[in-house]
């Protein structure tokens, strides 16, 4: 199999060639989406940085710093205020694990908007030359991550594209590379079957302890899970409970690979030890994006039987789904039509076939239909309060 | 193409892949069966008469259980199955 990517300073490969540009808190947004826009970078808006604390500060943390680190970056300028809780040289000093370009520039530092803008913009063309030189290169498949989502389900999520899916991912995983199911939201009814392929006993363990948590926090709050699992539009669709959500959903891991591991948010996928696992995320798609994307994935196919524009500031997104109507309805948007199989026009092989040649050659630099509309959302899952 | 998938042996509901009318007359693999009501695209059916309180079985698994008696060939949904899982609404031990 022949793939080209950007060869990084610690031997990983980027699918693309990005400047990013990341804001360490709310307060440093507007002023490094001023700088990325004129310069043709690529910005990360978010609400967080500051006045958090615990487990939720160091997840916002792990996931601003595991963008920066993401192959799909080939250089980074971190923006700060300057006063906030998450400092922009704590994440230079971690991002610079990967022997990657990082400046940092903070506004209180350089006096104001205006001032920090334009020496930012001067920082960043000099990055935007140095990555123009890399050239895309081969590389072994053992370096790419792909992350799975599915989003807007309907019952053809879970009877099509899902399972299409899960034939791609099990022969990516069998050629040597790595696959990341995610959304422990969308495990709950599931679990018992998921659990049975982690053949490490504490992964194993690991992983129904993040299903049960998540399950004893709607628990805790004394509340109906249902007013947010399954969403009104799964509803709408056909799907009527979280575990027939649940068992569509788990079709993305495929039925071949074992899971490796069990992943916190954000946590990177191990370089040494390629193959399917597990992370810990929300049901929420851009957020669940967000975690695999901090986690080194260079590629997400994702799923929708509703249709979802979505895609991510780094990373190719290809969507897929599985409902005729869907795709007809939304073909701006969906790179592939799973629909046929309801069809009976092609089986559920040819379409994972279909959907893995299309991964490959979005990989060697084809555009998915999120990229070529600009869509670049982020979002961090949040576990604690803003103080 | 059926208009029936039934994704299990085990499974007592199947998804309707178009549009079903009332009255209907079905094939299931040889069996016949007549839908009770109207169903939408991509909705579940009743392959068997399901008791109250008894599981709902897709993908072979149980997705739910019935809330009330639910008759061979209606339409399988949330006015008449409800989840297990995740009920903070219910008191402990459900």
């Amino acid at each position: 199999m022949d793939i080209l990517g950007y060869q990084r300073e610690n031997g990983t490969f980027g699918i693309r060639n990005y400047l990013l540009v990341i804001p360490a808190s709310v307060c440093a947004v507007e002023v490094a989406n001023r700088i990325a826009e004129k310069v043709g970078a690529v910005s990360l808006p978010h609400q967080h940085g500051c006045c958090q604390m615990g487990a939720d500060f160091r997840q916002t943390m792990r996931t601003l710093t595991g963008f920066g680190k993401n192959p799909n970056v080939g250089a980074v300028l971190v923006v700060g205020l300057g006063c906030e809780g998450i400092q922009s040289g704590e994440i230079v000093d971690e991002i610079q694990k990967t022997g990657k370009p990082v400046e940092a520039i903070t506004i209180q530092e350089w006096g104001g908007t205006t001032k920090t803008v334009a020496k930012g913009i001067s920082i960043a063309q000099e990055l935007v030359k140095k990555l123009s030189a890399v050239r895309r290169t081969p590389f072994s498949v053992c370096h790419l991550i792909l992350g799975m989502e599915c989003g807007g389900s309907d019952p053809t999520s879970g009877i099509v594209a899902n399972p299409a899916i899960g034939i791609a991912s099990d022969r990516l995983v069998a050629c040597g590379g790595s696959s990341i199911l995610s959304e422990t939201t969308e495990v709950i009814g599931a679990e018992h079957i998921l659990a049975e392929r982690f053949p490490d006993l504490k992964e194993r363990e690991k992983f129904l302890t993040m299903v049960a948590a998540v399950e004893k926090r709607a628990l805790a709050a004394g509340e109906d899970l249902r007013g947010s699992q399954p969403t009104p539009g799964n509803i709408q669709g056909g799907l009527s409970t979280i575990e027939e959500k649940s068992l569509g959903c788990m079709h993305k891991a495929g039925d071949t690979a074992p899971f490796l591991g069990a992943l916190a948010y954000g946590e990177e996928v191990p370089p040494e030890k390629p193959g399917l696992y597990f992370m810990d995320s929300p049901g929420q798609d851009i957020d669940s994006i967000t975690g695999m994307v901090a986690g080194g994935a260079q590629l997400v196919v994702f799923t929708t039987g509703r249709g979802t524009p979505t895609g991510c500031p780094i990373v190719p997104v290809i969507k897929i789904t599985g409902n005729p109507e869907t795709y007809q309805n939304m073909e701006e948007n969906i790179d592939i039509n799973g629909g046929k199989v309801i069809l009976g026009e092609c089986t559920l092989e040819e379409l994972g076939a279909e959907i893995f040649e299309k991964m490959i050659a979005v990989t060697n630099g084809e555009d998915t239909k999120a990229e070529k509309l600009g869509h670049r959302e982020f979002g961090i899952y949040r576990i604690g309060f803003t103080f | 193409m059926n208009a029936i998938l039934k994704i299990h042996e085990k499974d007592n509901v199947g998804t309707c892949l178009r549009l079903v009318n009332a009255h209907e007359i079905l094939d299931l693999g040889g069996m016949k069966l007549e839908a009770k009501e109207s169903i939408p695209q991509y909705h579940k059916i009743a392959l068997t008469d399901i008791l109250p309180h008894h599981p709902i079985i897709k993908y072979g698994q149980r997705i739910g259980l019935a809330t009330k008696e639910i008759r061979q060939g209606s339409h399988v949904h949330i006015h008449n199955i409800e989840s297990t899982r995740g009920r903070g609404d219910k008191k402990e031990g459900y």
